[in-house]
Formats: structure tokens, sequence, C-alpha cells
């Protein structure tokens, strides 16, 4: 990653999705709650989502962010709508790469991948 | 003496990481809080270190060993002339966070009952976790002195705050999240007509001013050499002599001891007593030539240099569209620069400036209640040393107004 400059991050449709997040805010009665912490910038990302015969009926996520997780939270949002828990619990981290469409340096994946571990949390652990 | 940019420009040289460009750029280093970069004399001296003088120090009785003991008390003697302290009263440690964890661990006998510590609210974790922690062993409460809106500590309510129930009053000198200057002259002076022992973090103060440990009426004195030209992995404590001879060891080992049976110990004479184990003597080597550098160019004149970077970096920034400055302004900070922009997360901007070479730090800070008081997860921070320039704040603003377009 070496070569890759982080401009290239902020594509379009990143700043898009950064700006005007999709799945932003609160919903009524989620059957599912997970607070995260970036505990390398102090962002955070809570997760709500409603699970309706094992599959995620809705989901929303509140919080601050940088463009990547901001970003990275919108599209994962959009993408786990009607799937199965167990589909939600076997995606990886390629899957978030592939949605983002950007190169990310190490540095960074933790931003990336920071709605993804919420998620995970937030179907896998219960209540 | 005074600094100004064109001897910037000229001690940058000496910098060799300031001068060695990556893919046709140099370095624009504006994160001297984080860590300083390294003048050559400092490299050299740590590389004939072990090239021509390693061997542990104390019990060799041959030649190599003795210069390396040599170093290891002369480092000592320097450091403690830097802070105006006895050689004796300052004990190496691996960096401040180690020096305060110390402090935290061996002060309890002497806090004649005292139930209070104080702190302030800007202070960075390693000078409020070691605190709070010590006060949840013990049943001590921390007791925390508010910051005003322009960005300096409530005088008014530290001076209700401190009592005669105050074991302790720790405070950071420099702020490393906001660069305010605390007045801990007046701090001290009521802790001490109270009675209490006082705690100065300095290690964003001792690389830019003349610190003086009696004139300030600190009791304990914290610092790294890793921010002030020296190596990673050596720290001091300063520590009143009385006060120290009162304390007990907090690691035990070799060298920290006088005699040993198996069923008990005697501890060795200050400062070894505190010095457990084989230490940094390399580092010892790369702080006295740090010291020498620094003092070469004046650290009278390094600060001043640095507030004058800080007042063309705050002129020179204030029309970014959409900055936020927290900076209690030039006359009571030291050269670093907080912000916000109101459109650019502040690891975006760290991440965009890094394809233009320029580094800059963004987070928390090791602040993170501070953050909280300020009511942002993060900020961006600039900070300045003697190898930086005016330009260096031309290049960054440049950035900034670049990472403002690109979002838009
Ligand atoms: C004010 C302050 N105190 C303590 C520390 C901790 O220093 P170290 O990491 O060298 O122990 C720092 C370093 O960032 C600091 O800025």
């Amino acid at each position: 990653m070496d070569d890759v400059l982080s401009r290239q991050m902020y594509q379009e449709n990143i700043l898009e999705h950064y700006k005007k997040p999709q799945n932003f805010g609160h919903l009524a009665k989620p059957t599912h709650l997970y607070h995260s912490h970036n505990p390398l910038c102090g962002d955070d990302l809570t997760i709500e989502i409603a699970v309706v015969d094992g599959k995620v009926s809705d989901v929303r996520f509140s919080g601050v962010g940088c463009a990547i997780s901001v970003a990275s939270a919108s599209m994962l949002t959009d993408e786990i709508k009607g799937k199965s828990v167990e589909a939600v619990m076997q995606m990886t981290k390629d899957d978030v790469l592939e949605l983002l469409q950007i190169p990310i340096g190490p540095v960074r994946l933790k931003c990336a991948l920071l709605s993804l571990e919420t998620v995970q949390k937030a179907v896998g652990g219960g209540e | 003496m005074t600094m100004d940019n064109q001897q910037a420009h000229l001690l940058k040289s000496d910098f060799p990481i300031l001068n060695t460009a990556y893919k046709g750029r140099k370095v624009v280093y504006l994160d001297s809080g984080a860590t300083s970069q390294k003048p050559q004399v400092v490299i050299d001296a740590i590389n004939q270190y072990y090239r021509l003088e390693n061997a542990n120090i104390h019990r060799g009785i041959y030649r190599l060993s003795e210069t390396a003991t040599r170093i290891w008390s002369e480092a000592h003697e320097v450091v403690a002339r830097l802070i105006g302290a006895k050689a004796e009263e300052v004990i190496f440690t691996r960096n401040t966070t180690e020096a305060l964890n110390l402090l935290s661990y061996t002060l309890l006998p002497l806090l004649q009952g005292r139930t209070e510590i104080v702190a302030g609210a800007m202070e960075h974790h390693a000078n409020l976790v070691p605190w709070q922690q010590m006060a949840k062993r013990h049943g001590l409460t921390l007791k925390i002195i508010p910051m005003l809106a322009d960005f300096t500590l409530d005088m008014t309510a530290a001076q209700q705050l401190i009592g005669s129930k105050t074991a302790i009053v720790a405070i950071g000198h420099v702020s490393n999240a906001l660069g305010t200057i605390h007045d801990v002259h007046k701090l001290f002076a009521w802790a001490k007509a109270l009675g209490a022992l006082t705690v100065l973090d300095a290690a964003q103060s001792a690389p830019h001013l003349n610190l003086d440990v009696g004139k300030i009426g600190a009791d304990f004195a914290a610092l790294s050499a890793h921010k002030m030209l020296g190596p990673t992995g050596l720290g001091f404590l300063y520590g009143r002599r009385d006060l120290l001879e009162q304390m007990q060891p907090w690691q035990f080992g070799g060298d920290m001891i006088a005699e040993v049976s198996y069923d008990d110990a005697k501890w060795n004479e200050l400062p070894m007593k505190f010095e457990a184990g084989t230490p940094h003597i390399a580092g010892a080597a790369g702080i006295v030539a740090a010291i020498g550098y620094l003092k070469s160019v004046g650290l009278e004149a390094i600060g001043a240099w640095e507030k004058e970077l800080l007042k063309y970096a705050i002129a020179e920034l204030g029309d970014v569209p959409g900055i936020k400055l927290y900076s209690a302004g030039e006359q009571r900070s030291a050269g670093i620069l907080s912000f916000t922009l109101a459109t650019v997360h502040p690891h975006d901007l760290a991440s965009l400036l890094s394809d233009d070479e320029i580094c800059v730090r963004a987070g928390h800070h090791c602040a993170m209640p501070l953050m909280g008081r300020l009511g942002v997860s993060a900020t961006a921070r600039a900070s300045f040393y003697l190898y930086n320039t005016f330009e260096d704040v031309d290049m960054l603003k440049v950035g900034l107004i670049k990472a403002v377009e690109l979002f838009g």
C-alpha cells in the first residue's frame, strides 16, 4: 500500500456516503444494539438492528467518525438489510473492502472495519 | 540569543530525517509534541557508544565498563544541571509515563493521612490515570481543576480545590493537546503553603524552556528524552532528595541493592535505589549530546521561536474555511496548535496531509476527558520545534485548503 496516495481513498461515492449517509439515526425498537469505540481517534459508532425471523429487517447507525468509517457504515448497513444473521456473521474484511472499492492502507483499515465489527457484535452478542 | 527563520533552516540541516526526500518530497514534520527528531550529533553519540564504548555499568573492573559507567553518571549530572537539580535527585526511567507511575506506587507513605489528589482538566493520560488508579487503590479522591472557555485552567477554582486535605498536586506544565502553558508557579505555591506535595509533568515543557524545579516549586518532575532530541526508551524523574530518601523502591533487582541475603536486602544510594536492572546506557550517551545541542541553540531562543511560529500559524491558518482553533493564544501557549475543520475529520485530514509528507497528529492526544470537555472526538494538532520554519506552516496551510476543497 506504500505507493497508494490517501487522496485515492476519497472517491466521489465515499464522500457522497460521508456527507449523506444511508441509515443514519435510530430505530424505534431495535432488537440488537452495540456501541463501539475507535481507540485510535476517539470516534464512536452505535449500531441498532431489528432482527425478524432470523433476518435483518432494519438497521441504523449513529455516532461520529471519519469519512472512511462513516462511508463504510453507510454502505454496510445498506448491504446487510434482508440478510440472515448467519450471513452477516460470515462477512469478512474483504466484503467490506469490496463495498468500499478503494485502496486502504493498514493505518486506516481500523476505520473501514469498525462498522462490520460493531454489526457483528450487535447481532452476535444477543440483546 | 534569538532565533529566526534562517537559523531554523540551518538547524533543520542538522537533522538527517528532515533532509531525506521520499518520492521527491522532504518531510514537513509538525509532530514534535509526540516525539522530536534527532540531530546527527545524537545519532553519532549513540553510534559511538555501541561501536566503541559498550559494556554494562557499575561492576565491571575494566576500561570499557568504566567508560560506560562514566557515561551513565555524567548523564545524570547533565540532566540534573538542565533542570536545576543535583545528580542524585535524578532517576533515569523509561519515559515520563514510567516516572509518574513510579510516584503513584511509592508516594503513599508520604501523604500524612491526606486524602486528595488534584490534577488539571488537560492532563495527558500519563499524568491522570496513575493518580486515578492510586486513588482507587487507597480510597483517595482525585479532584480536577476545570478548564475555562479560553483554554486555560480555572485558577479561582484551583485555589478552592487545593486545601488542607490535598496530598498531591500533579500538573502538566504545558498541555500536549492544546499547548496551554499553566501557571504552575502559582499552583505549586498554594500547594506548598498547605503542605501538599507537588508533581510536575514536564514532558512538554522541558524540551522548550529553561526549567528550574526549585524555582517552580516542584517536589517531583517527570520528563522524556525522546521529546527533547534524545532517544526513545529514556526518561527522568526528579525528586527532592529528602523525599526520595523516605520512599521505598518499587522495582527490585540488580543495581538497586547495597546488600542482599536470602532473607533481606538493603537499598543502594540515590538514584540507584530506583534504577533496577540494566538501563538504557546508549540513551544516556544520546541525551548528553541532545542537551548539549539544545544548550548551544539556547532553550530560551527555542521557546521564543516556537511562539513566533505559533503566532504565524494562528494568523495564517485562521482564514482556512471552516477552521476552528483551540488555543489560548501565543502569549499563553507553547508551540502547539490544535484545530478542527468543519467539513474534514481530523483523521481524514492527517491522511491527506500525509500524501504531501506533512506529519500532523490527529486524535484525542491521550487526553480523552479533555476532548469530551471540548465537545469533539478528536482534533488535528501541529506542534513545532526548533527545526520548523514559516515555510512548514505555509505547506500545512496549502494542505488544509486542498483537503477542504476535496471534501467540498
Ligand atoms: C504532557 C505529557 N505527559 C506525558 C507524556 C508521556 O510521555 P511518554 O510517552 O514519553 O511517557 C506525554 C507524551 O505525549 C505528554 O505530552
